[in-house]
């Protein structure tokens, strides 16, 4: 058994120095011969997309079960919605794709090589999302007040899951986009980083565009 | 321009798919209020949804402009999402 481990060892370094001798050589080839990159993206980017790809899994199960629940009490479910403010979601419908307008435009600018112009949008952007989770504090506090509680009903439980999920993606997305802000300021915004925000949080105001005709509207 | 971010200098023209997103939204609400049964309404506020998503997907996170087997990665988790409504489906439909 010594004996195995010791050669599992062995082998295990060996991997890794072949590993270490792989990426020096890597490290010395010019741009276009490096690692290809998986479908065309930078290897952070495909990772990204891998972790989107994951984030579609979450929300699409999230919606299927709640559609599935909604078509097994249609009546009960229609009256609970009715007890939410579809104009209080529709403005924030409005916010949310024009914050995707801006950081479009952000990253726009961040490719064509004007940090300093990302930024505004980037800046412009965050406020349209701390526009959205004023209103959406503001219809979850009105709730509370009336006795609306995730407790209250199988719609409810629904509503505050997906619209909570969804509103802490909101948030999760803030800080980086702070971050960026911040480096375009300083001129040191890669458009790569712009990049990856900018999916992420088009990404969040397109699950939103689904959420929000399923609790607010039908 | 070794880098192949850099390499596309011109930009999709944003502001008409945030017009189109704008006209799109309204839609929605709009077919909301007319009463079409259940059936109608659900697949016409899906449909548009879709559309929406589609454009935001293309345009804006530029899946328009990257190869096509992106797409088909992030198709899989959404047919795994219909597969989960299709297969609860029968109980409520043809069950008591």
């Amino acid at each position: 058994l010594i004996l195995q481990v010791i050669g599992a060892a062995f082998d295990l370094t060996g991997a890794v120095q072949l590993t270490n001798r792989r990426m020096r050589m890597q490290a010395t080839l010019t741009h276009d011969q490096q690692m290809p990159n998986p479908l065309g993206l930078t290897p952070i980017k495909f990772g990204l997309w891998l972790f989107l790809a994951s984030e579609i899994m979450f929300f699409t199960g999230l919606l299927g079960s709640f559609i599935v629940l909604r078509i097994a009490q249609p009546e009960i479910f229609h009256e609970q919605a009715s007890e939410l403010s579809w104009p209080l979601a529709g403005f924030n419908t409005l916010v949310l794709i024009g914050s995707s307008f801006t950081m479009a435009l952000g990253v726009a600018r961040a490719q064509d090589g004007k940090p300093k112009e990302a930024s505004s949008f980037l800046l412009f952007t965050l406020l349209l999302g701390l526009v959205f989770l004023g209103v959406k504090a503001f219809e979850y506090s009105h709730q509370f007040q009336h006795g609306i509680f995730p407790s209250s009903s199988l719609f409810f439980a629904s509503y505050f899951t997906m619209t909570g999920c969804h509103g802490l993606h909101v948030i999760a997305g803030l800080i980086p986009m702070f971050r960026l802000f911040l480096k375009g300021r300083k001129g040191t915004l890669t458009a790569e980083g712009a990049e990856l925000l900018g999916l992420y949080w088009h990404f969040v105001d397109l699950v939103w565009i689904f959420l929000f005709p399923l609790l607010y509207l039908l | 321009m070794d880098h192949p971010i850099e390499a596309h200098h011109q930009h999709p023209k944003y502001a008409l798919i945030f017009g189109a997103l704008l006209i799109l939204t309204a839609v929605t609400v709009a077919i909301s209020r007319v009463h079409l049964g259940l059936t109608g309404n659900w697949a016409l506020a899906i449909g548009v949804a879709l559309f929406k998503g589609s454009l935001v997907g293309l345009y804006f996170m530029h899946l328009k402009f990257e190869k096509k087997q992106l797409l088909w990665l992030l198709l899989i988790p959404v047919f795994y999402a219909l597969a989960l409504i299709i297969g609860l489906l029968p109980d409520l439909v043809f069950g008591a």
